[in-house]
């Protein structure tokens, strides 16, 4: 079995994000680390590899994004991929859901995963989505936002939670999942892993090598157009307090509550 | 004709979701603006009588396809790929939820159209819709317009209210459609199962949240004690529900509950988006929370930065001595 990781380098969490109000979009300079909920992703095929149920061939790391997401890949190795796909050209810059959705699985094409998986959503900015654009691409069952996986003659016996609660679902490989934080503790990497992480095979695909037409990508091919950046709308900011002494902090609390007769 | 085409999520006793019902609604008030038609699709056997009264809401219309079944986005994307192209829908809508996600991303790569998420407001611009986006955290509002047509919008939960218009009715069309071959390949095997006790949080008028920062299970213990001496119940994060601390029937935002109760104190909660879709029209937001950083502390009225295990013991203390006083 061969499992597809999809990766995304995103700003580090702890980093102002902002929107260039020039290309109208996000300024990716700065810190930027390997996306939180990809991590996840990672761990769910180490825990598949590591149980007795499937044969797990490969594990290979796969992203689309300017030079700099190779930090990501690295991580994403040191995590326990055996390689890495990089999907990098100046034709996807300013790709929106629909043509970066169409890019990822033009190159997840060239790899034919049994499964691929990915992080429910980025730190960043794309909400849930990827993952199903991917799988109607690639004509392959999806879920998303998915906390238990079991795997079991060819298929996974997923669990999410959805509108009305927790849904069990049945999926039969090859499959699209992506994963919700709850589903694992993601493992911290090894001095080893990390230090040895820059030695492991490494493929860089332009667009025209993996088959992707270029008018379909990048902000000309894109679907969607940002017309306007506005400021959030106005409210009144709420008083932060710091907690020195607790005695004091309950006694502004308590007062607080009193104020608003909620006692 | 054009026309905006929304999704009606329902359960499995046919009741339709009220975030559906509200994209209806939005969909029907924006369709007057463009001199359109808004119409609705559900799966599924739904009664006749349950379609039409979609019509109050403001479809003009209802397909129906009764082959497909609801729960999984894929048949779906199916079904609603089909109407659009047969009908000529230049618009599909989802209300908040996680189905309208998958489904309307699956419609993306099928049709080739453009998709907005998490919108919480649309608008008529020069005889097109364009979707109003929050950004990064709440930090940025965009506007998102559509090049070519269809264009998919899925609304942030919560996003459009429901406009019920009395005696309105839709007419019910019923549609075949060959599902694809992939869209067969996941099963439902259970669907909705409720995960711990049946507790109701939506009556109460005070709410204690509980969150990971709460550091185990039975630390909502100290939630407990502070909601019971408040005269509240508990309420929790998606986070604590699926790692199993807190029961399903008290989960708060995107796939849970949502409330507007005179005061939510969250104890131990970052504020991610997806809670705070179902919780920010409290009247009285208080937080607290160890991290300085969390977004909650962009969207309450007091926030206080400090070690809940401290905190909360103490308040609960000094809310009885001074209730009881």
């Amino acid at each position: 079995m061969k499992i597809c990781c999809l990766v995304k380098e995103v700003p580090d969490a702890a980093v102002q994000k902002r929107i260039d109000s020039g290309t109208k979009r996000l300024d990716r300079s700065g810190e930027k680390n390997l996306n939180p909920f990809d991590t996840h992703g990672i761990e769910a095929a180490m825990q598949i590899r590591e149980g007795d149920v499937a044969e797990v061939d490969e594990i290979v790391a796969v992203t689309m994004g300017p030079e700099s997401a190779v930090r990501a890949l690295h991580k994403a190795v040191a995590l326990g991929a055996d390689r890495s796909v990089h999907l990098t050209d100046e034709t996807l810059a300013g790709s929106d859901v629909c043509a970066t959705g169409y890019a990822l699985a033009k190159v997840l094409e060239s790899e034919q995963p049994d499964l691929v998986l990915l992080g429910q959503q980025s730190d960043d900015g794309e909400c849930y989505t990827i993952g199903a654009v991917v799988a109607d691409h690639l004509k392959m069952p999806s879920l998303t936002q998915v906390i238990k996986i079991d795997v079991a003659d060819g298929k996974l016996t997923c669990e999410r939670q959805a509108e009305y609660g927790y849904d069990t679902v049945e999926v039969e490989l090859p499959a699209v999942i992506s994963v919700g934080d709850a589903i694992n503790e993601p493992r911290y990497p090894s001095l080893k892993a990390i230090m040895g992480a820059k030695k492991k095979a490494l493929s860089t695909h332009a667009t025209s090598d993996v088959g992707i037409e270029s008018d379909q990508v990048g902000e000309s091919g894109s679907k969607t157009q940002v017309l306007a950046i506005n400021p959030p709308p106005e409210k009144q900011p709420g008083e932060i307090v710091e907690d020195e002494d607790t005695n004091e902090t309950v006694e502004k609390i308590v007062a607080w509550l009193d104020e608003r007769k909620l006692l | 004709m054009a026309g905006i085409l929304v999704y009606a999520l329902h359960d499995d006793e046919g009741n339709f979701n009220k975030n559906s019902l509200g994209a209806i609604s939005e969909a029907s008030k924006l369709a007057s603006e463009l001199s359109s038609e808004a119409a609705a699709v559900v799966v599924g056997d739904v009664a006749d009588d349950a379609c039409a009264g979609l019509g109050a809401y403001g479809a003009k219309r209802v397909f129906r396809a009764k082959g497909a079944s609801e729960g999984l986005a894929q048949p779906i994307v199916d079904v609603m790929a089909k109407v659009i192209a047969d009908e000529g829908f230049t618009y599909a809508l989802f209300g908040g939820g996680l189905l309208g996600f998958e489904i309307g991303a699956g419609l993306t790569a099928r049709l080739n159209a453009g998709v907005t998420m998490e919108v919480t407001e649309v608008k008529v611009q020069d005889g097109k819709l364009v979707a109003v986006r929050p950004v990064l955290q709440d930090s940025a509002v965009v506007d998102v317009g559509y090049v070519g047509e269809p264009g998919i919008i899925i609304g942030r939960l919560n996003a459009f209210d429901t406009n019920e218009v009395d005696g309105a009715s839709a007419d019910v069309v019923d549609v075949d459609v060959d599902l694809s071959e992939w869209s067969t390949k996941a099963r439902m095997i259970t669907r909705g199962e409720q995960r711990g006790a049946d507790v109701n949080i939506e009556d109460a008028e005070i709410l204690v949240g509980g969150g990971r920062g709460l550091g185990e299970k039975d630390n909502f213990k100290l939630a407990e004690d502070l909601a019971d001496a408040l005269g509240g119940a508990v309420a929790a994060t998606r986070a604590v529900v699926d790692a199993g601390w807190y029961p399903y029937a008290a989960q708060i935002g995107q796939t849970g509950k949502t409330v507007a109760p005179k005061l939510y104190l969250a104890a131990g909660i970052s504020g991610a988006i997806q809670h705070k879709v179902g919780m920010q029209n409290s009247e009285s937001i208080l937080a607290i929370n160890k991290d300085p950083n969390a977004p909650i502390f962009e969207f309450c009225d007091l926030g206080v930065v400090g070690d809940l295990h401290k905190i909360l013991p103490k308040l609960t203390e000094a809310v009885k001595a001074k209730k009881g006083g």
